[in-house]
Order: C-alpha cells, then structure tokens, then sequence
C-alpha cells in the first residue's frame, strides 16, 4: 500500500489514554456521510479496535463492537452501516484474499479496515490511513493522512473540528 | 428414536454426522482445512466455500457409511445457519435443502453456537453417562478463536447471554500472544504446551512467582471480558526483555522439538524461533491470567444465577488448563465436551437440532443463511 507522505493535510496527534484515542475515533465517525474509506495500521495493541469502536460510536453502533480478526469482517448498522475488516490473520497479500473480501464491502456506508496493508491496493484510491504509534504505556502517537479528494475533506473537517483550524 | 444427518461448513471444518436422539453419535466425519489455509496465515473466504464444495458430499457419504445407515432410514437434515462465512455457509445450506426435499423429510436450521453448547451432552453408545440430561439453569461458557461470551440456558431454548467479550475473543488472544512469542499458529495448542515446560517455582507450590503473574483485566461490576490488554502487556513485556539485557535462559534446543511438535505456521517468518525458558514461564502467564478470569466469571455467573450446572464449549474448551481449573473451581457440576467435540463438528448440530425437532422447529424451504447470527436467534 503507497503510504502517502507527510502533507499539509496529514494530522498528528498523540492520544493520552484508550478513552481520548476512543474519543479521536467518535469524532471521525460523527463526520462520516457514507463511502469513507478508512484504513488503520499500527503493531498489536497500538489502539486499532478502540479507535474503530470510537467510529461505530460516531456512526450511531449501538452494539458491542469486537475484534473482527477471527471472523475478518462484522457488520453493524447504526446511522450509517460499518464494515468493520480486519486483516491481522491474512498474510502475504494475495489476490485469492482480495478475490473474496470484495463481496463484503460496501460503497454506501464506513469501511473501517485494520491491517489493510495486508491486502495490498484493494480499497480504492480516496482514503483515510490512521497510523497508530506506540510512545509509552498509554500513551499513542495518532496519524491521520488521507489520500484523494473525499479523504481530505473528510480529515479537514475533522481538523477544523478538533482544533478550529 | 429419531436419526438426524447433520451438516456443518461455517467456517474451516467441512463436516458431517449421523446422530440419534441427539446424544448417539454414530458417525463424525471433520474434514479439516487448515493445512490449506496455514499458507495464508488463516482462514480465505474464497477457498473455504470452494474446499466446502469439494469435500461436503464424500463427507456426507462417508457419515452414512460409517453410521451404517440408509438415506431411508433419516428422520431429519440439520445444517448450521450462522453465525459463520457466507460463502461457506451457503454451500452446507443448499447441500442440506436439497437432501430434505429429496428425501421429503424435516430441514432443522442450527445456531453454531448454541450447537457448540449442546457438545457436552453427546455420548458415543459405548459411554452413555449417567443421566444427559442437564439440570436448568445451566451456565455456559462459549469460548472459541471468534467468540467469549457468557451465557445462562433457562432451558434447551431459552439462552440469555449475560456476559461477552468487549475487544478480543479468548480464541484470538491465544493466537496472537502466540504470534508474539513466536509459537505459531494455531495458538492454544501452542501456548498450551510451552505453559507445560516452564519450570516449577524453587517454593515447589507451582504457583509462578511474582515476574510470571500478569495483572487480570476483571471488568468488575459485570460479567464481561477483556483482553485486548493482556496481548498488549505481553508485547511490552516481551519487547522489553528483547531490548533489555535479559537474555532468555533455559534450554532452547529441547524446548524447540516440543515446540515443532505442536505445529509451527509456515506463513510467519518466526517459525523456527526455539522456545526457551522464558518463552515457557511467559506462555503460562499469560495461560494462567486468562484461564483465571474465565474461571472465576464462569463461576460469579454460576452462583448468581443459581445454576445446577456450568458448561463448557468452543474450541478454546480444549484447552486443559481451563478445563481443570474450572472443574476444581466450580461449585456446581462441570461438563466439558470431549475433545473431539470441542472444535467445530457436525455432531453438535445434530445434538441440537434434535431438541428443535422435538419442539416442531422445523425450517421451509425459503431458508436462508445468517452470517451474523447471536446467541438466542434462530
């Protein structure tokens, strides 16, 4: 997956606790409108599942939102409905994975997509990369950079929301 | 006496049972894809619903061969219904409609599940126990790679769940602690056996000392579970040591054949690292951390819902540490499914759709899967 490099329009943030980064992630699911696209990278425990269940908050979810990795996708319908993939358990890329996960995604509600790096360029060309950054016990360094239009209004939005600017 | 031909294909196991008055197993036949999907690091879509297809029909003629019987001599088909992969899911539920309109006999839709709770009460013919049928209200503990949840059986039908997971399933911490600690995948079998070569304390309790014990993530207040923070402090723990001048002690050469021995992912780069001393104590803590939790809920549960009897299920339920420390903990009666019936099988769907067929609930022909089924949906 291209990593798009630092712009202008990339967010850097660092999250002091599970509640703020869960809270960073509710922000960013009250600003979806349907078709986002937003993929989290970041190693084991660097907070992905929480800032996911932070967007099925934003996004209306009233369910309890887990880890999707044995089951590699959950579905929940709330505002909007949430694909929530998880690719931690698919190694090696391959088109056989993508070949089957297309069928679940959905183009009128949120793709939430941990691991995306895993499939390789199967999202699509307008998203949203979180990248999540281990610093100390609780504390994560939170990366928001989108990559085409949508992507960029999307976290402009959340820029003006979160800092007025 | 009733004869069900059960059928179950939700995920990696294609498989196929004959069961008689859901309790008799005459045939179990578990077509298991793992090799398959070990290549990938884990379970693919695409290739699950094709492999279904291609193993589903010799698995189904083998259980009837095996089983002794007749197309003519079924009573019933049962197929799971969910919760599962669509695409595998899809192919035991179009195999099994086609059976039933056939033969012009019941198609019974399952709940995996509740299946999975039911596996404790199958008996081979050989060793039918005292009395199968179980005292309500029973807990359950369904623990698998996919599901932790806690649940209290009102009667056969009326499953309540009273507790679940908040992040990781019970399952999936044991792989990917196992992935951390460069055991390979699957993880509970992994994890199991390198808990089994950490050394005794100097006490000579057994009890692990103070380095090995790992804070419990208790969700007071209620009955559900967490831990997503325990993966978490073992990779700090682990990369701690890695960083830190903490040279792994033990003996890496014996501990490397027995970790070879249960199995090693061919997909991950850590493969053939060995297992040492440290690796062992710390697969215990983590064993220990998370058995103790599940224990202790299980048991909260049992007593506030004054239960006659806790039962165990799911694929975790295999796990030896879990199942001999709940039955020293519990205060009431323990049943664990035997280890055959632990991860997925056909037999468990037979079970329960025996006691959906006594109650009439039997499915049309307009049934349809259901990837996302809960606990208590049918």
């Amino acid at each position: 997956m291209p990593l798009a490099p630092s712009t202008p329009s990339d967010i850097d943030i660092v999250s002091h606790s599970a509640t703020q980064t869960h809270r960073l992630g509710r922000r960013l699911g009250a600003l979806c409108i349907g078709g986002e696209t937003i993929l989290l990278e970041g190693d084991l425990g660097a907070g992905k599942t929480v800032f996911a269940k932070g967007i099925a908050e934003g996004l209306g979810i009233g369910d309890v939102v887990t880890s999707p990795t044995f089951a590699l996708i959950h579905e929940h319908v709330g505002r909007l409905p949430l694909a929530h993939v998880d690719l931690y358990r698919l190694e090696g890329g391959n088109a056989a994975i993508g070949a089957g996960l297309e069928d679940y995604l959905r183009s009128d509600g949120v793709t939430v997509v941990e691991w995306a790096s895993r499939a390789g360029g199967m999202f699509g060309t307008d998203y949203v990369i979180v990248t999540f950054r281990h610093i100390s016990e609780t504390k994560r360094g939170v990366h928001l950079s989108p990559l085409g239009p949508r992507a960029r209004m999307l976290v402009a939005q959340f820029r003006q929301e979160a800092f007025g600017v | 006496m009733t004869r069900i031909l059960a059928i179950e294909t939700s995920c990696d196991e294609t498989a196929a049972a004959v069961v008689d008055d859901g309790v008799f197993v005459l045939s179990s036949i578990v077509v298991s894809q793992e090799a398959l999907h070990r290549r990938w690091g884990g379970v693919v879509p695409e290739l699950a619903s094709r492999e279904h297809a291609v193993h589903l029909a010799p698995a189904v003629r083998r259980a009837l061969a095996m089983a002794g019987t007749e197309w003519s001599a079924l009573d019933a088909v049962a197929v799971t219904r969910g919760p599962g992969l669509a695409g595998a899911l899809v192919v035991g539920l179009n195999f099994a409609r086609a059976a039933a309109v056939g033969r012009g006999i019941p198609l019974i839709a399952v709940n995996h599940l509740e299946a999975h709770l039911h596996a404790s009460w199958l008996a081979s013919p050989m060793a039918l126990p005292s009395g199968h049928k179980p005292d309500f209200p029973v807990v359950g503990l369904v623990v698998s790679g996919g599901h932790t949840e806690l649940v209290v059986m009102h009667d056969w039908d009326v499953v309540e769940v009273v507790g679940r997971t908040r992040d990781d399933a019970a399952g999936e911490a044991f792989d990917k602690v196992a992935r951390i600690l460069g055991l390979g995948y699957p993880g509970g079998p992994a994890i199991q056996a390198a808990a089994a070569l950490a050394p005794a304390t100097t006490s000579g309790s057994g009890e692990p000392d103070a380095r090995d014990t790992l804070t419990r993530p208790w969700m007071r207040g209620n009955l559900d579970f967490s831990f997503s923070g325990l993966k978490t402090a073992m990779l700090r723990q682990v990369e701690g040591e890695l960083h830190g001048n903490g040279t792994p002690v033990g003996n890496p050469s014996r501990l490397a054949e027995v970790a070879r021995s249960v199995g090693h992912s061919s997909a991950g780069d850590d493969a053939a690292r060995p297992v040492t001393e440290r690796t062992a104590r710390l697969a215990r803590a983590f064993q220990e951390a998370v058995v103790d939790v599940l224990v202790s809920k299980a048991c909260e549960a049992a007593v506030m819902y004054g239960a006659k009897e806790v039962v165990l299920a799911g694929g975790v339920a295999a796990n030896l540490r879990l199942r001999e420390a709940l039955i020293a903990a519990c205060p009431v009666r323990v049943r664990v499914p035997a280890l055959e019936y632990c991860t997925d099988n056909a037999a468990m769907v037979g079970a329960v759709a025996y006691r959906q067929l006594l109650r009439g609930e039997v499915s049309g022909q307009g049934l349809d899967i259901r990837p996302n089924l809960q606990i208590g949906e049918r």
